[in-house]
């Protein structure tokens, strides 16, 4: 019953780290940049949230969609601000431009909403379903997290493949010019990546702080490193690896707390990957993409 | 005219410089990034102090500068050396440990006095004849919370749940498990956490819970101890909670639901609300100034401020003396003198710059801090 407790506690912790991942997976993926800002981004739509609920006593629902809006907003202005002039760039100049983009939301978020942590009041109540007469709990915060994930999963991927934006996406990921060729407006189509990456951002922050109720300024920094991991472990580039990448590594880690060394635990979860990495290099639904030169 | 004017002013100016012009005092702190929180509290605490002193304008007056280490030992470095060439005559050292470590070693090179308000590592201080701490070293705190379980047998069987990451919790827990089972409590569990997997403690609850610890001690700062209360709630866990200075703080926290932290016990040097009439008029002018209630890293800066006003007076040292003809004047007045502040009464420094002073036990009851005993 303990082995499950835990098993369930790896879930509940996986869920949130999927819910990230979907967002750093999706952007990689067709604009093949790391944005590291994602987990601020996170963060962001996590204070917005906070607000609309805890201080204008909105509805749950409402100040999620306010996060989403404004995230979306916020996402498309980094993306025209810091982003776009970089196009041209190598990969390298993108990637540093985006750890810069996170330290300036960050601090941005100090000096707008202070240091000091503040408790998040979940968006769904600190309820749990109760199974074998009490002797397991899963949270409703988990559930809900595992049924975004899986609708926000689905949605995606049929986006993706069946409209003709997802098809232009397609096209961006696979040959930029080529893309631009067939009339494929490809600046337009990178920026819409983001906007939407970004309102998943909201959707995840809203989550991540209903589960684990504390917010800083921080809070998005290291979940976003995690996330990243995961959706590395995952393979990155896919939306279902990204999904089963959160879950596994939330699993891992709290099997590793509990019966390895709590000490130890994140080494363990690195160490997997790393084996990961070795047998499959395009992590675990990665797709091999042979390169020809 | 025009030259009586210059004459006046080089006369005021030159009188000034023997009677009324203040000491450079200076400091590091985070006052940026992820422990803004501590650093930004004792920089105002500090400031109040600086204010109030040259308000009462009496012969010792203080300038006060605080440069951004970011809770980072290299840019603390490179603060320090700001300072330095501002012309900082007594220091405030650093307000995080790691980022004091390096700058106490600075400051022993240089001979420029510190007295840091808050980083309570046993490394600040350790060899270095002029730096100085207003906290409990760490190592202290450990044996102090240990003394007092067992003293008013709260508990036999203790879980520990600490950051191994983090000098400040290591350094307490070390001593606390070295000492307590000299004094008769069993550590049954003994579970750590670090920076990124800080949000999840089902584990370290779990093994506490199953090997019937009665009182699970939390030394560590109050934002992870927000969590663990939380989820112990969750899955219908009740020990009694034991927490260090690092708790002090968690009922400001905006949305905290205070009933989590009903029971929950620490030792802590300040308590904000004190009836003791120095500590209502430090608390009044903080909320008037910051809108929020000092927290004891406000504390510290504040009282750092008023007991290097009291050694000043006593070394009746001039402020036009430089920083290493201050040094020894000030090594000598701490070792000696007695002060009384916010943080605690009867505060002494022993040589090697450990601070002694009555930790007092609070407990949290309807929200509000009450003390013990």
């Amino acid at each position: 019953m303990v082995f499950l407790n835990f098993f369930i506690s790896g879930i509940s912790l996986g869920s949130i780290y999927a819910i990230i991942a979907l967002g750093y997976t999706m952007v990689y993926g067709i604009a093949k940049m790391l944005n590291f800002a994602h987990g601020d981004v996170i963060m962001v739509g996590a204070y917005v949230c906070f607000y609309a609920i805890a201080r204008y006593n909105l509805p749950p629902v409402l100040g999620v969609l306010i996060a989403m809006l404004l995230c979306t907003f916020l996402g498309i202005i980094v993306e025209r601000l810091a982003y776009k002039p970089l196009r041209q760039a190598p990969s390298l100049a993108v990637l540093i431009t985006a750890i810069g983009v996170s330290y300036f939301l960050q601090n941005a978020a100090l000096l707008l909403w202070s240091s000091n942590p503040k408790v998040f009041p979940s968006i769904i109540g600190r309820g749990a379903y109760k199974l074998f007469d009490g002797a397991l709990s899963v949270s409703h915060v988990t559930v809900l997290t595992i049924v975004t994930c899986l609708v926000i999963m689905i949605v995606l991927s049929l986006f993706i493949n069946k409209t003709r934006l997802g098809k232009a996406m397609r096209a961006c990921s696979e040959d930029k010019s080529a893309a631009q060729l067939m009339g494929i407006n490809v600046n337009a189509t990178i920026s819409l990546t983001f906007a939407i990456g970004s309102g998943l951002a909201a959707v995840a922050g809203a989550l991540l702080c209903s589960a684990y109720p504390t917010l800083m300024p921080t809070t998005g920094s290291l979940p976003g490193i995690k996330a990243f991991t995961a959706a590395v472990f995952g393979g990155i580039g896919s939306i279902p690896g990204a999904f089963l990448g959160g879950l596994m590594l939330g699993v891992i880690e709290i099997f590793a707390k509990a019966y390895i060394s709590s000490q130890l635990s994140d080494a363990v979860v690195f160490a997997v990957l790393i084996i990961v990495l070795l047998v499959k290099p395009a992590g675990l639904l990665g797709k091999q993409v042979t390169e020809k030169v | 005219m025009k030259k009586i004017f210059v004459c006046t002013a080089l006369v005021l100016a030159l009188a000034g410089s023997a009677f009324g012009a203040p000491f450079k005092i200076g400091g590091t702190a985070p006052l940026t990034g992820g422990a803004a929180i501590y650093g930004i509290a004792a920089r105002n605490g500090a400031q109040i102090a600086v204010d109030e002193i040259n308000a009462a304008g009496g012969d010792i007056t203080f300038e006060l500068r605080y440069e951004d280490d970011t809770h980072d030992a290299e840019k603390a470095v490179n603060a320090y050396n700001a300072l330095k060439d501002w012309g900082m005559q007594v220091s405030l050292g650093s307000v995080t440990s790691k980022p004091c470590e390096a700058t106490a070693a600075e400051n022993f090179a240089d001979r420029i006095f510190a007295l840091t308000p808050s980083a309570s590592s046993a490394a600040v201080t350790d060899g270095k004849d002029n730096v100085f701490q207003m906290c409990f070293v760490d190592p202290n705190q450990g044996s102090a919370s240990a003394q007092y379980i067992a003293e008013k047998k709260l508990a036999t069987k203790v879980a520990v749940i600490w950051k191994n990451d983090d000098v400040y919790s290591k350094g307490i827990r070390d001593t606390f498990i070295e000492k307590a089972p000299t004094l008769g409590l069993e550590i049954v569990s003994d579970m750590t956490f670090a920076d990124g997997n800080d949000t999840d403690f089902s584990v370290q609850l779990t093994d506490a819970q199953t090997k019937g610890a009665e009182l699970v001690f939390l030394p560590m700062y109050y934002q992870p101890a927000s969590l663990i209360l939380a989820q112990a709630q969750g899955m219908g866990y009740a020990p009694k909670w034991f927490g260090v200075d690092g708790m002090d703080g968690i009922l400001t926290m905006e949305g905290f639901d205070k009933s989590l932290a009903e029971g929950v016990m620490l030792l802590t040097p300040f308590n904000a609300d004190s009836t003791d009439p120095k500590t209502v008029a430090f608390v009044a002018e903080y909320k008037k100034r910051f809108n929020e209630i000092p927290n004891q890293f406000a504390a510290d800066g504040y009282d750092c401020v008023y007991a290097y006003k009291q050694a000043l007076e006593n070394a009746k040292a001039n402020p036009d003396q430089d920083a290493d003809e201050i040094c020894p004047l000030m090594i000598e007045q701490f070792t000696h003198m007695v002060f009384n502040g916010v943080t605690g009464e009867n505060v002494r420094w022993s040589a090697n710059g450990e601070v002694t002073k009555d930790p007092k036990g609070m407990v949290i009851q309807n929200g509000a801090y009450v003390g013990l005993d």
